[in-house]
């Protein structure tokens, strides 16, 4: 363990860190947007189309992430898509979230109580208000313990973005133990690292999550 | 897309898939006895073991699994032991998806409502029997569906063993692709086969799930 050349790294690991931290937002925003999206979808009743979705969702959440990325970082340029390390592992990481983010989703849809929608509909809501005001806000509630820890999972799935040559930590870390023969001083960094940061993450959804269901669990006298 | 890449491989990759099956089984195994032991320790192990269990839990769930890996290989080689890579592989394996299962267990055992084994203690069960004819059989039952569910996520997290220089499917398949040019098909190949190990995998779980409701209550 040597704690100063930790320190000579400092600025290249700490722009590491910044590249996790921009595939880890960008690539889960992408994920988020695109799983609700095909959620609404298969909320439409067109049969093909939600066959298609269902594919899409399963070949995803079959196969392994790396096997994707491999797909998409050196398969992409045989058809024409030819993208940077970065972007590719963002695309990556948001086409793989979208799949797992699509799933919490549609659990979210069926956690509304039919009843619910029903008495909207008999008192004349149209199927949009009932969507924005019945379904999204109790289905956004229901969702978020999975969401949080969906994006717990992400953070710890952008460690292999390293393999195809994305310069975020663990890559940085790689370098830095190459050029120095610190290997176990770098690993050793990164475990510490992303446990303190996994950590501090699920401490936080924690607190989120019982602010905003706190109306949904009887109060105790306490 | 030049199908034919695919056919010429197809052999090593069948041999490749049995790597990562075995990897992974070899992996589930190890990560049960250690998942059972974890969730023993912090059920009824007393406070300073169930402190070491959650500690344990919290470690390997918190910390991204290629850097388990690379930590396993590293680790033993900085007191001059040389880790084989295989046993670095399975290892890493196993000792992440014990820290899963045990959390799976814990919850299933929790799940089982409490007046039962009062009513067992009640009537005079030990807790050995309480535990071997009361708990175990119903937490089971309740933790086949998530238990499959981290059985395909290992399967998945199989692929990360390249790393360590395992011939599994994405290390094949990286291989192939190197040497034909065609990456497009390597590792749509290689995801073909880990959709159909997948895919039988779901099926036995179903099965399993079917076969343990015998006798659950409506």
């Amino acid at each position: 363990m040597s704690l100063e050349i930790l320190w000579r790294y400092a600025p290249s690991l700490l722009s590491g860190f910044g590249v996790t931290i921009l595939c880890w937002s960008v690539g889960a925003a992408i994920g988020l947007i695109v799983g609700f999206a095909i959620a609404l979808l298969q909320r439409l009743r067109l049969a093909p189309l939600r066959w298609l979705l269902r594919i899409y969702i399963e070949i995803i959440r079959g196969t392994p992430f790396l096997v994707q990325l491999f797909l998409l970082y050196s398969g992409g340029p045989f058809i024409g898509l030819r993208l940077e390390a970065t972007t590719a592992g963002i695309l990556g990481l948001g086409i793989y979230s979208s799949a797992y983010f699509a799933e919490a989703f549609r659990a979210g849809f069926s956690a509304v109580p039919l009843g619910q929608i029903e008495a909207a509909t008999s008192i004349g809501m149209t199927s949009l208000d009932i969507l924005w005001r019945i379904s999204l806000p109790t289905m956004l509630v229901a969702t978020l313990p999975s969401i949080v820890n969906l994006l717990i999972i992400l953070s710890k799935e952008t460690v292999v973005l390293s393999i195809i040559t994305v310069p975020e930590l663990m890559y940085q870390m790689q370098t830095m133990a190459a050029e120095t023969f610190t290997a176990f001083t770098a690993i050793f960094a990164m475990a510490i690292f992303y446990w303190l940061l996994v950590e501090a993450i699920s401490r936080v959804g924690q607190r989120v999550e019982r602010r905003v269901t706190a109306f949904m669990t009887p109060a105790r006298a306490s | 897309m030049q199908p034919q890449v695919i056919v010429h491989a197809l052999a090593y990759l069948t041999l490749a898939a049995g790597m990562t099956i075995y990897v992974s089984i070899a992996g589930i195994i190890l990560g049960m006895g250690i998942g059972f032991t974890v969730c023993l320790a912090r059920l009824s192990g007393g406070p300073i073991l169930a402190r070491i269990g959650a500690f344990y839990v919290s470690f390997f769930r918190g910390v991204p699994l290629l850097v388990q890996l690379l930590f396993i290989y590293y680790f033993l080689a900085e007191f001059g032991i040389d880790v084989p890579a295989m046993a670095a592989a399975i290892g890493g394996l196993g000792l992440a998806s014990g820290a899963y299962q045990a959390e799976i267990l814990r919850g299933a055992l929790n799940a089982v409502p409490l007046g039962q084994s009062e009513a067992a203690t009640a009537l005079g069960f030990s807790r050995a029997s309480i535990w071997r004819r009361i708990l175990l059989p119903q937490a089971l039952r309740i933790s086949v569906p998530p238990l499959i569910n981290e059985f395909t996520l290992l399967l998945k997290a199989s692929s990360l063993v390249s790393v360590v220089g395992i011939a599994e499917l994405t290390r094949v398949s990286m291989n192939i692709a190197s040497s034909t040019y065609r990456p497009l098909e390597a590792y749509a190949g290689a995801g073909l086969f880990y959709l159909a190990i997948n895919l039988c995998l779901a099926g036995l779980g179903n099965l399993a799930e079917r076969r343990l409701a015998t006798g659950a209550a409506r």
